[in-house]
């Protein structure tokens, strides 16, 4: 079974999502890309679209963001951050 | 009823009155300061990850971009001052035009034109007054600011820093505003927006350096779209640190208002029950006279 990473979903405002999950979907600006435990750190800018979180017990969580914004991932934990998302 | 008597029991009806309104004043600053500061804490965790996103790829990169570019002389600044919309709340709005004249005083001595944006209308109505020309005012929810107002604003002056300085643009743009420090201290601060200088706020929490990041698409592009995020962000949390520092500033004001009221009343009784034993000694020494006066008459 692969790690765990810690996702931070936050908004302008406010925090949206926290917690652990097994995988995180963004799309990028150059396409969607997903995220596992043991990616190597990266920064990636944010079109608008969905996010979607897979949590451990194979629960999904999306949100789906408006206006864009970034992504960072660095040992193991990605910070999901745009100006504004609502968990759908 | 004495005239002096019926002065008294005005005034100590107004105090009255008026400490009704300042105590419910300061009730409502003091449960708003929650609800601000509960604002600023939501919005942190944004703060911290746009921060820290900058700064890693201002360390990993050589970028030069044109918002963190130094002008060697600059000769037109832009000064975007936050104030409240309404008073009644101590020096909050004084405190930071003062601030602001100060900051003014030293550009214009370098031999800088400025060019100014106002947010709250104590700040408006302190230019209109001085007849100073100002470039852009935004009013009306300082007290409950929305990140689309920071937008607004952040759209307004990045666009002015992009102009050159000759074509009207500006090189350089300062943020002042009033930092809450505590319950009962509020600071104005004086910040440089542009050129920008990162400021990491937490580098001994997180002492380990930044990993090498793989950038998508490119660093510059990756850079382009987080400096004008960065840059939102902080004008969005001076603006909510201002409107914690209203309410608080307003409570105190308010507290102290209430304070003065309960004293007034207190020596207004004073004086108006010293007034009414006057007239009572007046009135029983008038009718023992009058008695006296009475009995020496029917002895003789």
């Amino acid at each position: 079974m692969a790690k765990d990473i810690q996702v931070n979903l936050v908004a302008a405002d406010r925090e949206i999502w926290s917690g652990e999950a097994s995988m995180v979907v963004a799309k990028t600006s150059v396409g969607e890309i997903g995220l596992l435990a043991g990616h190597e750190p990266m920064l990636a800018i944010l079109v608008p679209g969905e996010i979607r979180i897979t949590q451990n017990d194979g629960q999904k969580v999306v949100a789906t963001s408006e206006e864009g914004g970034f992504l960072s991932m660095e040992h193991d934990i990605v910070t999901v951050v745009v100006r504004d998302a609502s968990l759908n | 009823m004495g005239a002096q008597l019926r002065v008294y029991r005005q005034k100590i009806k107004s105090a009255k009155t008026t400490k009704k309104i300042t105590r419910a004043m300061e009730l409502i600053s003091a449960s708003r300061i929650q609800k601000a500061q509960q604002r600023v804490a939501a919005s942190n965790p944004y703060t911290r990850a746009v921060t820290k996103a900058v700064s890693a790829v201002a360390t990993y990169s050589d970028v030069d971009h044109p918002l963190t570019r130094h002008v060697e002389n600059p000769t037109r600044t832009a000064v975007v001052i936050f104030t409240s919309d309404r008073g009644l709340a101590g020096a909050f709005s004084s405190s930071v035009l003062k601030e602001a004249e100060s900051l003014i005083k030293r550009l214009s001595d370098e031999g800088q034109e400025i060019v100014y944006y106002l947010v709250g209308r104590k700040a408006v109505a302190n230019f209109k007054f001085r007849q100073r020309k100002f470039e852009k005012e935004w009013t009306g929810n300082t007290d409950l600011p929305e990140f689309s107002t920071a937008r607004e604003v952040a759209a307004a002056v990045t666009e002015k820093f992009s102009q050159d300085a000759k074509e009207g643009g500006v090189d350089q743009i300062y943020l002042i505003g009033n930092h809450f420090v505590s319950m009962i201290l509020q600071e104005p601060k004086t910040v440089r927006l542009l050129p920008l200088e990162v400021v990491e706020e937490e580098v001994a929490e997180s002492s380990d350096i930044f990993p090498l990041y793989e950038f998508e698409p490119e660093v510059e592009q990756v850079l382009d779209s987080l400096l004008p995020v960065y840059i939102e962000n902080r004008i969005y949390n001076v603006m909510l640190q201002s409107a914690a520092a209203e309410h608080a500033a307003r409570q105190k004001a308010m507290k102290s208002a209430t304070d003065n009221a309960d004293k007034l009343i207190l020596n207004y009784t004073r004086l108006a029950n010293a007034a009414r034993q006057a007239e009572i000694t007046q009135q029983i020494s008038e009718i023992v006279g009058g008695a006296d006066a009475l009995v020496t008459v029917s002895e003789d």
